[in-house]
């Protein structure tokens, strides 16, 4: 009786970290700029997609791995520059509607060049699953719990203690006071789009020896990490966290309980749910609108 | 809304003549097949631009009502003997009492909730599509039968596209003389500013409400007619790519732009034809013609062009 349900949690808070990181970078974006960013899931897939390049080219995992972050991070910032700093006085819709153009120009390119094949990789450590009171653990999975505290800790001195984050929440607040008072504000824009892709890469290549990968992976891992920041509360981080959390553990317990057929859908109920009982998100604020 | 205060009943003539000729010169099955693609996707377009152009709210899941009416006219006649008619009236009722649902749930917040549960019903209604394979044949699909009009069959792809024609030009005049009428002209201050039409007296969520659930039910109906028309369905039919291609449509051609969503309709009907062969391709194309279009042409073909002959005639 425990033990399932310690099984299914234990998957589920692992995939929950993915989300989280992608929910965190919905958020980082919509707070810089107001946009929902749809291409936020092919940065994890194109993290995990990299990194099983590289290995395969030879390359020890460290150095692979680096590199499938490294790679993103510097196509986000490239993005966020050639185009939506180019529509600089278009409507939120417009530049939301370039997001979906980037993540199927990324989805395509990664089909042309890498093809249509599943890959898989292997695991930071070795490969024996680690059994827990019944249940069994993924040998990978303590590296995603690890790896997503120290990312979290990380993101959060930046936020409180460097000027470079302080410069970021000032925009978010209030984009032309922040402006007013010197900020560079289009310099976080561009940081904004080149942290998101960098956690989602991160997030791409910690996730794949659990889940493999594909050219296709990213939407629906980007779709779930967006339900996971609206779950949590559009903007807010430590709602982003727990918001991907959710989604994770209640798609692992509705495929376990219901229909692991259904397990997709899962996610998307909760959107309705959330909406019914808390359009805000559990960590949002109560908005104003400014006319 | 220019185009059509000069001239709104020139491209009516233009789209009847056009289909006549098409009618009377297309030479052989491949062509027309196009055609008749074009002109359904042309309504479903007209339709979803009166939600993004005039709403100012994205749906990514538009497929869904597609897949509804195309699975409605798939199932009720092949598991529960209904006439095929009746089948497409009851896929377009259940769209439309979905989307006010939704509607309802939707509008009373400010912001892109819509985008987001457009999403979700799509991805939601595939699974089902793709997993009830007792009912929907699963993956694989399912055959369609013919469709029956009162006892009559359509004999031929020249009568499709006679048929879709005729009701895309009908859709046309329709949307016209809608965007004329006290409604269109509530339509047109939300466009101009939400907040405007509001103090002027627009009840915004109602309205939003009404376009949605007039976008849904006649993309049911075009899912009811390509079902019977191609005579197989399968769930990609209401997949998230077959969405996006919706509104990549909507976007080139001109947000709220009627003749715009045409053009939209015609031209990216017409790509995977030009791209079939090369796998992958054809979503880059997709995607930088979003981006490209955003960045360049932000109004999209038809009124960018407009203001530039309005500037020239002059």
């Amino acid at each position: 009786m425990l033990a399932p349900f310690l099984q299914y949690l234990i998957s589920g808070i692992t995939v929950g970290m993915v989300y989280a990181f992608s929910a965190l970078g919905f958020s980082l974006i919509y707070n810089a700029s107001g946009v929902v960013n749809f291409a936020q899931g092919e940065f994890i897939m194109l993290g995990g997609m990299l990194a099983v390049f590289f290995s395969k080219a030879g390359l020890p995992f460290p150095a692979a791995a680096v590199l499938a972050i490294v790679i993103p991070t510097l196509l986000g910032m490239m993005i966020e520059r050639l185009t939506i700093a180019r529509a600089k006085n278009a409507e939120i819709l417009s530049l939301i509607i370039i997001t979906i153009g980037i993540s199927l120009v990324l989805r395509g390119l990664t089909q042309i060049f890498m093809g249509k094949a599943v890959h898989a990789l292997a695991p930071i450590s070795d490969s024996r699953p680690i059994h827990l009171a019944g249940a069994v653990m993924h040998s990978q999975s303590p590296w995603v719990l690890g790896f997503t505290v120290t990312v979290m800790a990380m993101l959060w001195y930046f936020f409180r203690h460097s000027l470079s984050g302080k410069k970021i929440l000032a925009t978010s607040c209030n984009r032309s006071a922040a402006q007013l008072m010197g900020i560079n504000t289009q310099w976080v824009m561009t940081f904004s789009y080149a942290m998101a892709a960098a956690l989602g890469s991160l997030a791409g290549v910690l996730i794949t020896p659990i889940t493999m990968t594909s050219y296709d992976v990213g939407i629906m891992l980007g779709l779930k990490g967006f339900i996971g920041a609206v779950v949590g509360g559009m903007g807010s981080g430590m709602g982003a966290i727990a918001g991907g959390l959710i989604v994770g553990i209640a798609e692992s317990l509705g495929a376990g309980y219901i229909s692991s057929a259904y397990k997709d859908a899962m996610a998307f109920l909760l959107i309705f749910v959330i909406l019914f009982l808390r359009p805000r998100g559990l960590f949002g604020a109560k908005a104003t609108d400014r006319v | 809304m220019n185009e059509v205060q000069k001239s709104p009943f020139l491209g009516l003539w233009f789209l009847g003549v056009t289909l006549i000729l098409l009618l009377a010169l297309l030479p052989n099955g491949y062509f027309l097949d196009i055609a008749i693609r074009m002109a359904i996707n042309a309504i479903i377009i007209i339709m979803l631009n009166l939600l993004i152009g005039f709403a100012g709210q994205i749906s990514l899941g538009h497929a869904a009502f597609f897949g509804i009416g195309a699975y409605s006219s798939a199932i009720l006649p092949a598991h529960f003997g209904w006439p095929s008619a009746l089948a497409l009236v009851f896929g377009a009722l259940f769209s439309g009492v979905l989307a006010l649902i939704l509607a309802r749930l939707i509008f009373r917040f400010k912001g892109h909730y819509l985008a987001m549960v457009t999403l979700g019903l799509g991805i939601i209604v595939s699974v089902i599509l793709t997993n009830e394979t007792a009912w929907t044949g699963g993956p694989d699909g399912m055959a369609v039968q013919d469709l029956d009009l009162l006892g009559h069959k359509l004999p031929g792809d020249r009568s499709w596209l006679g048929l879709t024609g005729f009701l895309l030009i009908l859709c046309v005049w329709g949307t016209i003389n809608l965007m004329e009428s006290p409604f269109g002209r509530a339509l047109r201050a939300l466009h101009g500013s939400e907040t405007a039409a509001a103090a002027a007296g627009v009840d915004l969520a109602r309205y939003k409400m009404a376009v949605f659930a007039l976008s849904a039910v006649p993309t049911s109906i075009m899912g009811s007619l390509t079902a019977h028309y191609v005579g197989f369905v399968t769930p990609n039919l209401a997949g998230f790519t077959h969405s996006i291609e919706m509104l990549t449509m909507v976007v080139l051609g001109g947000m709220a732009s009627i003749y715009g969503s045409v053009l939209g309709a015609v031209l990216l009907t017409a790509l995977p034809q030009l791209l079939a062969t090369l796998d992958g391709w054809e979503t880059v194309a997709l995607g930088a013609i979003l981006v490209i279009t955003m960045i360049f042409l932000p109004k999209g073909i038809v009124p960018t062009l407009t203001v530039y002959l309005g500037k020239h005639s002059r």
